[in-house]
């Protein structure tokens, strides 16, 4: 049984007609319809320059749309659902002068938490990325494996109710990815949090995702969209499934059209 | 292999400390055999032999110019520190300050100090205007380099912090000064040495008015009086204390980085 995908729910947030344009002139986004509903995970999937980091960006609201606007369900206003989104980047983006465990803890403390619960609310979400044992070490005593999951760590801290995250496996090992992949599905699923993972990875995104959106460049925008319905859990029996490879092919034959259609960056 | 390699290694470090002091023994010798064949008097070149008996015999007097003199370094460089590090920060928060006083920051560095010192000891008593002496030289690159590292930051992690909300103060403690830190030490280690130029400069400035106890003032007034010697033992003093001085702040630099930054990891541990 399909946990997340079956559930129909309003969206947690809706980019609705949002188009960015830069200051240099660069039209990043345009016309960008996307829903997120509660419990989804959603990749968004594309060639490099079609605005998927620009789009988490605006859902994140480190950016402001030139066009369109961002609407979050009623059940979180503005204010309170900045205070709901965790952000994992590309990079670890890890303080290099501080110890995994005040990295892990600094959401908390610019929130101003109380000082209470802050240490074990990192002690819990260390032991769930497998990192406990770690918690004095610094940034660059650990692998670049471990230094992702700091970083996811940190996001999830503040029990976000939207997690963010930029292409974030993308300088890994292949092994080291297929294991973040695998933890990563596990924590999503044990949180009950909402995903949005940017990724130029077809496979990764079949993997991973509830449903995959694919977008065309120049201007960014939506070309289709793609379910993945085989239910969670899943693991390395799905990656070598036929299914696997049909929804890749699947995938793959929308990202070529999205290609085709977009124009040269 | 490795322990070929090793033992290459530790050859190369003991020629590192080896050569330098074979380098001056020599120099010395022969420096002392010279005098001594060609029977060069001390008020033209004294032995470094004398040079080391004056030192013993006028320690009291030289003890005491060298503490006046290390102790206004050491006041004029936390004062650079304090200026270098403040004024850097207020630029930071404030574009509007750094516009209206930056320019003045660089006139008061490319203005030689020597030329300046004579008119602050008209202006100013004479322990004031040495310590603005050894500031003025030493705050520039304290306020040049924790500047550029206070504009370093990572972008992303300056995202995080505007993400999670945090105030302008949370993000100077949190964020900008820790990454500017090693920026900050770098131009403390330049400002450690010129703050002893700064007081010295000053010394030799106020010297001829006659009122100093300084290191570089007793190098003035052993010049007046021929006492070449003396002039010696004073300028090996002030060179030894350079060296403490860069030596202490290497140090700081190392322990405060260690942990973290590249630039004070230990090369063998990679």
């Amino acid at each position: 049984m399909p946990q997340a995908t079956a559930i129909p729910s309003a969206p947690l947030v809706a980019l609705r007609g949002v188009g960015k344009a830069f200051p240099n002139g660069t039209q990043a986004l345009a016309g960008l319809d996307l829903e997120v509903r509660s419990g989804e995970f959603v990749t968004l999937l594309g060639p490099s320059g079609c605005g998927k980091s620009t789009a988490l960006r605006l859902i994140a609201g480190l950016s402001e749309p030139s066009a369109g606007a961002v609407e979050w369900s009623h059940a979180t206003d503005a204010s309170q659902g900045e205070s709901r989104i965790g952000f994992v980047f590309q990079e670890p983006t890890l303080m290099p002068w501080a110890s995994v465990f005040d990295n892990v803890m600094l959401p908390l403390k610019l929130k101003g938490a109380l000082a209470a619960t802050t240490a074990e609310r990192v002690e819990t979400v260390l032991g769930r990325v497998g990192l406990a044992a770690f918690r004095h070490s610094y940034p660059r005593e650990l692998s670049g494996g471990m230094r992702m999951r700091v970083s996811i760590a940190r996001a999830l801290v503040t029990e976000p109710q939207l997690l963010l995250m930029d292409e974030p496996f993308a300088a890994l090992d292949e092994i080291t990815r297929f294991k973040l992949n695998d933890d990563l599905l596990r924590m999503w699923q044990a949180l009950r949090t909402t995903l949005v993972f940017v990724t130029h990875s077809v496979f990764e995104s079949v993997y991973l995702s509830s449903r995959v959106v694919v977008m065309a460049a120049c201007p960014g925008r939506v070309s289709s969209e793609v379910a993945i319905d085989t239910p969670y859990p899943r693991d390395r029996n799905f990656r070598t499934s036929a299914d696997y490879a049909a929804y890749c092919r699947g995938a793959s034959e929308a990202l070529a059209q999205a290609m085709a259609a977009g124009g040269e960056p | 292999m490795s322990a070929r390699a090793s033992i290459n290694e530790r050859r190369d470090r003991a020629l590192r400390i080896a050569l330098p002091i074979v380098v001056l023994a020599l120099g010395l010798a022969i420096w002392e055999l010279v005098v001594r064949i060609e029977n060069i008097p001390p008020y033209v070149l004294p032995a470094p032999g004398l040079i080391l008996r004056t030192l013993v015999t006028d320690w009291a007097l030289l003890a005491h110019s060298l503490l006046v003199t290390l102790i206004t370094t050491f006041e004029g460089f936390l004062l650079a520190a304090a200026g270098g590090v403040g004024l850097a920060v207020l630029f930071n928060q404030s574009r509007l300050v750094e516009y209206s006083l930056y320019p003045f920051a660089v006139i008061l560095q490319v203005t030689p100090i020597v030329a300046v010192a004579p008119l602050l000891l008209i202006y100013l008593p004479q322990h004031a205007a040495v310590l603005v002496c050894a500031w003025i030289v030493a705050f520039f690159p304290v306020l040049a380099n924790a500047t550029l590292g206070l504009h370093s930051v990572d972008r992303n992690l300056a995202d995080l912090f505007a993400l999670y909300g945090a105030s302008r103060a949370a993000t100077l403690w949190r964020l900008k000064l820790p990454s500017a830190l090693p920026y900050i030490l770098g131009g403390l280690r330049i400002a450690g040495g010129l703050s002893l130029i700064g007081a010295v400069v000053a010394e030799i400035a106020a010297g001829s008015a006659g009122a100093g106890s300084g290191l570089a003032y007793r190098i003035a007034e052993s010049g007046y009086r021929l006492n070449i010697p003396r002039m010696f033992a004073a300028l090996l003093l002030l060179s030894v204390a350079g060296i403490v001085i860069f030596y202490l702040l290497t140090l700081i630099n190392y322990m405060a980085l260690r942990r973290w930054h590249e630039s004070a990891l230990d090369p063998s541990a990679r």
